[in-house]
């Protein structure tokens, strides 16, 4: 099934990558107010949705060749990974920790372990739900 | 060094592996070794937490250091810990068994995996000492447990499977619902801190109606009366080693659940929840007898037997005294040894005869011995003849029934075993005894691989019986634990200061 | 406040009932979708609703309102967001393996196989 909205077309150009940039922006604005990697993700995954009305299965799967359940697996691994490091440090599970460190370009900035976490929930969301639309509209 | 984080391992192992066993899902290779690899590494770590509560009594983690009330505590008592052990050894068992029968197109679509996240959730929920979070793992073995009752998608499989998905959904809701009126009453999740906070309101009608609510939530789950209507349909339709991890495990999350809400939580009411609680378990027993002795397939006799067995167990916890609570913990883990030992030695009989109405089997004793008297020796098992596992823990409900005055009661329990025995023995009658019928007779070797893991969980079972006497210091120890919430309190809220 | 919250709660807990008990499999499904919406709006109503305010920021904040009930729900959501997902994709396979997606043509003996 070949979409033909040539409108949609154009614009979702240039909105999928609004809605990325957003959802990167959302991610790290996580940090200390609302946002984050659930949030971030779904935004992500929406963009996604939208390439995909526009475009089919085919285009898609050729412009992002994922393999989304994948995904799923490395984010979740990182996740755990992260809250694992707490293990090695022997204190409570989920422990976080963070520091301020100096970047060339970005300045003082901290770092925090949820940050990693986070970035393991956002790619568990993408991959999630795009392995759901996968299967629900894939043969179709 | 003291290791803080034991507790949360039982977890994290299944979890971990299963998420990299979904990195592989085209080798069947990598999906049997590190699939049972995932199971026996839980049963490693919880064997080790197993002798640390032993010998230190509870361990609390309050995860990512937040303390106990306002975190999230996850706490391992003796019963806790018992339960995760039971459920990590039988899981391996039953991964075994599948590795021989459950053929490839089912093991390479996600039965590995979702095996492992389920045990994740069963162990998260027998761990969690917060009661959200009890939910939470609920619905992580449930999940689970959706993948594995449709695993393979049969035409009966997929009907079961949306009825067993919506009931589950609706109790799930019900859950949080009771969930939000007992936040609106006491402002915590803690379970511990309930503890307290309900003991300092005493009794109060809304408490009770909240008390009762839970009962209804794990009841569903567990299959108690009224509630079990689904179980019969919905375990009939997976394949036999999913069946067996669902028997064995999922309605013992159920009874956990309420054991522990009706010990630690809600104990200002008893006369009205304790009661309320023991004609449920004794209706359960009835019902669940009449279906045993109805039908006569040997799926749904075994099935019918969980029924009765968790009216006994919640018996127990009913009649709340010392006695009776460890004789129900004891039962506990007897019925998950020997409900998964004879659901897979029922799916090595459905292998060979390719049936599953006894009508249709006979004579298989000559060919198949071991089988046979194996079965035979489970049932007595199940029914508790002495010394053989279930006896001790059916004697202890008994006389802490009689103890706590419930004698009719206790005459019913008595009077189940009959049933159990009489049900479970015309499996042996039929298929053992009697004219030789037509059957598939397999490869030997086939045969042989099956028997292994069951020969194994055969041995463990038995050995749970006789050697019960030196495992009976934990089990005391869990009993105590029960009766007295001070110790569960103080290692939760007080080691925190 | 409160009480006209609960009584939005109990509508869509009744209109969630009632979908439920339809034959139509996209109904029931639905009918678990607002379930679990009812269930949302319960919690959080059971947590206190203060007008104006936002959940706890910084150790001074003069008014604030218990965060833990949006904790909750946003688990609650995420769950029911994931079981919702698989019964749609469970549906439409029983729909492929059917033909059919109403709940009394599904029905049939066990014993069929």
């Amino acid at each position: 099934m070949k979409s033909n909205d040539l409108i949609l077309q154009t614009s979702t150009r240039v909105v999928f990558f609004i809605i990325f940039l957003f959802s990167i922006h959302i991610f790290f604005a996580g940090h200390y107010t609302p946002g984050g990697g659930f949030v971030g993700g779904l935004l992500m995954a929406s963009a996604i949705v939208l390439l995909l009305l526009a475009y089919d299965f085919k285009t898609v799967k050729e412009v992002l060749p994922f393999n989304y359940l994948g995904m799923t697996a490395i984010g979740m691994l990182i996740a755990l990974t992260t809250a694992a490091g707490s293990l090695v440090f022997n204190v409570p599970f989920f422990t976080h920790w963070y520091d301020y460190f100096d970047f060339p370009l970005l300045g003082k900035t901290s770092i925090h372990t949820a940050m990693f976490f986070d970035i393991g929930v956002y790619l568990v969301v993408v991959g999630i739900t795009l392995t759901i639309i996968e299967m629900i509209g894939g043969d179709s | 060094m003291k290791l803080i984080n034991l507790v949360v391992l039982p977890i994290i192992v299944p979890l971990f592996i299963g998420t990299v066993l979904l990195l592989f899902r085209k080798s069947l290779l990598a999906q049997r070794a590190l699939g049972l690899f995932g199971a026996a590494a839980t049963l490693v770590v919880s064997l080790f937490l197993l002798a640390k509560v032993a010998e230190d009594g509870i361990q609390v983690v309050t995860l990512g250091s937040w303390a106990a009330p306002y975190g999230i505590s996850l706490v391992s008592d003796m019963l806790s810990i018992l339960l995760v052990a039971t459920a990590s050894l039988l899981t391996l068992l039953v991964l075994w068994y599948s590795v021989y029968s459950l053929g490839e197109k089912r093991e390479l679509s996600f039965f590995y995996p979702a095996t492992l996240f389920m045990l994740t959730g069963i162990n998260g929920a027998f761990t969690t000492g917060d009661i959200f979070n009890l939910f939470v793992f609920f619905e992580v073995f449930l999940m689970a447990s959706y993948v594995l009752i449709a695993l393979g998608g049969e035409r009966i499989q997929l009907r079961e499977s949306m009825k067993y998905i919506i009931v589950n959904v609706v109790a799930a809701a019900l859950f949080v619902i009771t969930i939000g009126y007992l936040y609106s009453i006491t402002g915590t999740l803690n379970m511990a801190d309930l503890a307290v906070k309900l003991g300092d309101i005493g009794s109060m009608g809304v408490i009770s109606t909240v008390a009762i609510m839970f009962l209804v939530v794990f009841g569903i789950k567990a299959g108690i009366f009224p509630l079990y209507f689904w179980l019969p349909g919905s375990y009939y339709a997976p394949p036999l080693p999913v069946l067996a991890l669902f028997g064995a495990l999922l309605t013992k999350v159920g009874i956990y659940s309420i054991t522990r809400v009706y010990t630690l939580i809600f104990t200002t009411d008893v006369a009205f929840t304790h009661d309320m609680l023991m004609m449920l378990a004794i209706a359960t027993i009835l019902f669940g007898s009449i279906g045993a002795l109805a039908y006569m397939d040997v799926k749904k006799i075994i099935i019918y037997n969980i029924v009765i067995a968790v009216g006994v167990i919640l018996f127990g916890v009913a009649a709340f005294n010392e006695v009776a609570v460890t004789g129900s913990v004891l039962y506990l883990i007897h019925d998950m040894l020997v409900k998964a030992l004879l659901f897979l030695m029922i799916g090595v009989l459905i292998f060979i005869t390719g049936k599953t109405n006894l009508r249709e089997m006979g004579g298989l004793i000559r060919h198949y011995p071991v089988l046979g008297w194996t079965y035979l020796v489970a049932v007595f098992a199940l029914a508790g003849i002495p010394p053989l596992s279930g006896f001790a823990g059916k004697i202890l409900i008994l006389q802490g029934g009689l103890e706590g005055g419930f004698v009719w009661q206790s005459i019913v329990v008595a009077l189940s075993t009959m049933v159990v025995l009489l049900s479970a023995i015309r499996i042996f009658i039929y298929a053992f005894w009697g004219a030789e019928k037509s059957f598939n007779s397999p490869p030997k070797a086939k045969y042989v691989n099956r028997m292994i893991p069951v020969v194994i969980l055969f041995v463990i079972t038995m050995g749970y019986g006789v050697f019960i006497e030196f495992l009976m210091p934990l089990f005391q120890a869990t009993g105590t634990q029960l009766m007295d919430s001070s110790l569960y309190i103080d290692a939760v809220l007080g080691g925190e200061k | 406040m409160e009480s006209i919250i609960i009584v939005l709660v109990g509508i869509l807990t009744s209109v969630a009932i009632y979908l439920l008990l339809s034959k139509n499999l996209i109904r029931i499904i639905l009918g678990t979708a607002i379930l679990s919406h009812a269930v949302h709006l319960l919690i959080l109503t059971m947590g206190g609703l203060k007008s104006g305010t936002v959940p706890l920021l910084g150790e001074n904040a003069e008014r604030y309102i218990d965060a833990l009930p949006q904790a909750l729900i946003l688990t609650a959501i995420v769950i029911s967001f994931a079981v919702t997902a698989f019964i749609l994709v469970l549906a439409y396979r029983v729909y492929q393996e059917y033909g059919t997606d109403r709940m009394d043509e599904l029905r049939g003996s066990n014993d069929e196989q």
